[in-house]
This record gives C-alpha cells, sequence and structure tokens, in this order.
C-alpha cells in the first residue's frame, strides 16, 4: 500500500513540474527514482532507450513502465493517470480561460506574438529531429522518397510505415 | 463525434514517433485539414497554450483541443487516446520482453522512420509557416524565438518573451490608429 501511496505522490509531482515536456523530466524522474530505488542504473537507460522506440509522451512510457514494476497492470494504471492528471486540470482551466477572453483585444495582441513562437519551435524541435535523423547517404534517399510521397497526399500514418520497411531493407 | 475524436487522437498517440513536436504533422492533418474542426489559426493558439503547461505536449494538446470541440467530455476522451497506445505498448514490453528495444530490424525500422519524421515537420512546419508569417512583424518573432532556442533558452521563456512582444506592439498599433 505504502509502494502505491509513494508511487502516485512522486507521479503527480513528475506531472506537475515537467514544463517543456518530454526530455525536460528527465532529471525530475531520476531523482525520484534514486530516492525511492525502482529501477536500476541500467534499466533507467533502457526506458529511454525503449522510450525513443515506442510511440507516445516519454512521461507515458517511465509512468507505465514503473507503475508495472511497483504493482503490476493497476500500480501502471496509477502511475499513468497521476503524471498526466495536473497537467489536464491545468490545460482545461487554461482552456476555460481562454474561451471566455479570445475576444478580448490583449489576448490578441499576446497571440500574435505568440504563434509565429510556436512556429519557431516546431522548427527548433525538426532540426533536434534532423540531427538524428541524418547520418549517411541512405536516411537522404529515405528522406527524398518520403517527401515525394507526402507531396503526392500519402497519408502520414503509410508514409512512416513506409520509412520504417525502407530502413529494415536498407540497414 | 466523441468516438471520431478517440479514433483520431487514439492514431496520434499510435503514431508519434520521436518526441512531442512530431505529432504537429498528424493532428493537423486530422483535426484541421481534413475534418476542418479548427483553423490553421486555431490550431497554433491550442499550440501554444497547451505548451504553456507542464506536462506531455501530446496530452496537453489532446486535452485542449478535446475541450475546444466538445467540452471536458471531449477532453477525456482525446487525453484517454492519446494516453492508451503507449500505455498498452509499454505494459507488453514490460511483462515480455525487456530486450525489444535492442533487437536489430527494430532498430533499423526506426532509423528508416527518422528521416520520414523529419519530413513529415517539415511540412507542417511550411504549411503553418506560410499561413502564419505573412508580414514582417511575424517573420522577425519567429526568427527571434527560434534563435533564442537554439541558444538554450527555455521554452516557457521564450513564450513569455514572444507574448510580451505582440503585447506591446499590438499595444503602439492601436494608440497610433486611434
Amino acid at each position: 500500500m505504502q509502494a502505491l501511496v509513494n508511487l502516485a505522490r512522486a507521479f503527480l509531482q513528475i506531472g506537475a513540474f515537467s514544463f517543456g515536456g518530454g526530455y525536460a523530466m528527465i532529471p525530475l524522474l531520476r531523482e525520484q527514482v534514486e530516492k525511492y530505488g525502482w529501477l536500476t542504473e541500467g534499466e533507467f537507460f533502457d526506458i529511454i532507450g525503449i522510450s525513443e522506440m515506442t510511440p507516445g509522451p516519454v512521461a507515458i512510457n517511465f509512468a507505465t513502465f514503473i507503475g508495472f514494476k511497483v504493482g503490476g497492470f493497476w500500480g501502471s494504471a496509477l502511475a499513468t493517470g497521476c503524471v498526466i492528471l495536473v497537467p489536464v486540470i491545468l490545460v482545461l482551466i487554461l482552456a476555460r480561460l481562454f474561451s471566455a477572453y479570445e475576444d478580448v483585444p490583449w489576448v490578441k495582441r499576446i497571440l500574435q506574438g505568440l504563434r509565429p513562437a510556436t512556429i519557431a519551435l516546431i522548427a527548433s524541435a525538426l532540426l533536434f529531429v534532423g540531427k538524428g535523423a541524418f547520418l549517411d547517404a541512405k536516411s537522404l534517399i529515405i528522406a527524398g522518397i518520403a517527401g515525394i510521397l507526402l507531396q503526392r497526399g500519402l497519408h502520414p500514418v503509410l508514409t512512416l510505415i513506409v520509412g520504417a520497411t525502407l530502413g529494415v531493407v536498407l540497414y | 463525434m466523441l468516438g471520431k475524436l478517440f479514433l483520431i487522437f487514439l492514431q496520434i498517440g499510435a503514431f508519434t514517433f520521436g518526441g512531442g513536436y512530431a505529432m504537429v504533422p498528424l493532428i493537423q492533418r486530422e483535426v484541421c485539414t481534413k475534418q476542418g474542426w479548427l483553423t490553421d489559426q486555431d490550431f497554433l493558439n491550442c499550440l501554444a497554450l497547451a505548451q504553456s503547461a507542464p506536462g506531455p505536449l501530446a496530452i496537453n494538446t489532446a486535452a485542449y483541443i478535446g475541450y475546444r470541440l466538445r467540452g471536458t467530455a471531449g477532453a477525456l476522451v482525446a487525453v484517454l487516446g492519446a494516453a492508451l497506445p503507449s500505455f498498452a505498448i509499454i505494459i507488453v514490453v514490460a511483462s515480455f520482453f525487456n530486450r525489444f528495444a535492442t533487437l536489430a530490424p527494430v532498430q533499423a525500422a526506426f532509423r528508416g522512420m527518422r528521416p520520414a519524421i523529419f519530413m513529415l515537420m517539415a511540412y507542417a512546419v511550411a504549411s503553418l509557416g506560410k499561413k502564419t508569417l505573412h508580414d514582417k512583424f511575424s517573420i522577425i518573432v519567429a526568427m527571434m524565438s527560434l534563435g533564442l532556442l537554439l541558444l538554450g533558452l527555455p521554452t516557457f521563456v521564450v513564450l513569455i518573451l514572444a507574448g510580451t512582444i505582440g503585447y506591446v506592439r499590438g499595444g503602439k498599433r492601436d494608440a497610433s490608429s486611434s
């Protein structure tokens, strides 16, 4: 029981303080993992590896994995629920405020600054992904094929599957 | 619509490899282009606000878009959809094969997927950029923000700065036009 309470408390805290999303919460996670001894050093890095290889937010991956070790399926459900609880509540509050104030002139002005900044955020993520993606000539070929497929209107998910298939064939 | 919302975010959750921003093209296509539920401007507003809160971007965006379309129920359905695939996959990984990530074919598949992810995101940046960066002001703000992000400034600091600039500049324009 105490183990589950610790689990819930730790993941509530991780969710509430992981600004910047994704890998920004790794230091917070390490702190809690070391405090309770949930994972060995090797396991910790294994999960980071698995997170890169599987879809979905890193936070959810860690919560599910550690939760499973501590309390099986329900441990997973508890930790995952806790890690997203605070963010979801905050987003709902923001959403409610925003729909009430959307047409207020000063909110509009702020959004005029935020929209270009958001594009910059996506662009900087793009550069980060590019650094890990283009390591050899083969990756340029895959990118070229993916570009042509996207241009022709292929569904993004199918494009990813084509990329994965090419990866298995070429590497 | 709730069912469709769930399925769309389930799909998004299942295919967001490479971090939160990799799902931007997927959401844009499903929610803006195909369903026409949001305009690109609305979508960018959603992203800007979703990343002002702590937590995973995919979850926050799901919550925000779900709320915008169908209130609290919409938010819950979208979050559930976005979280479920990785939850299920990790349960399987945790119970059966710990060493899944080190299998050679799995690694090859992901190496192949990365350039495809890059192209997807590049398309999203280009299409959103074309619609939003149509005056000197927004281009300058975008360039400045990108520069600061590359220098390693935290996301929320850059967002606060950009919001402040938008506010100040709008205020000046109001004053000069009246």
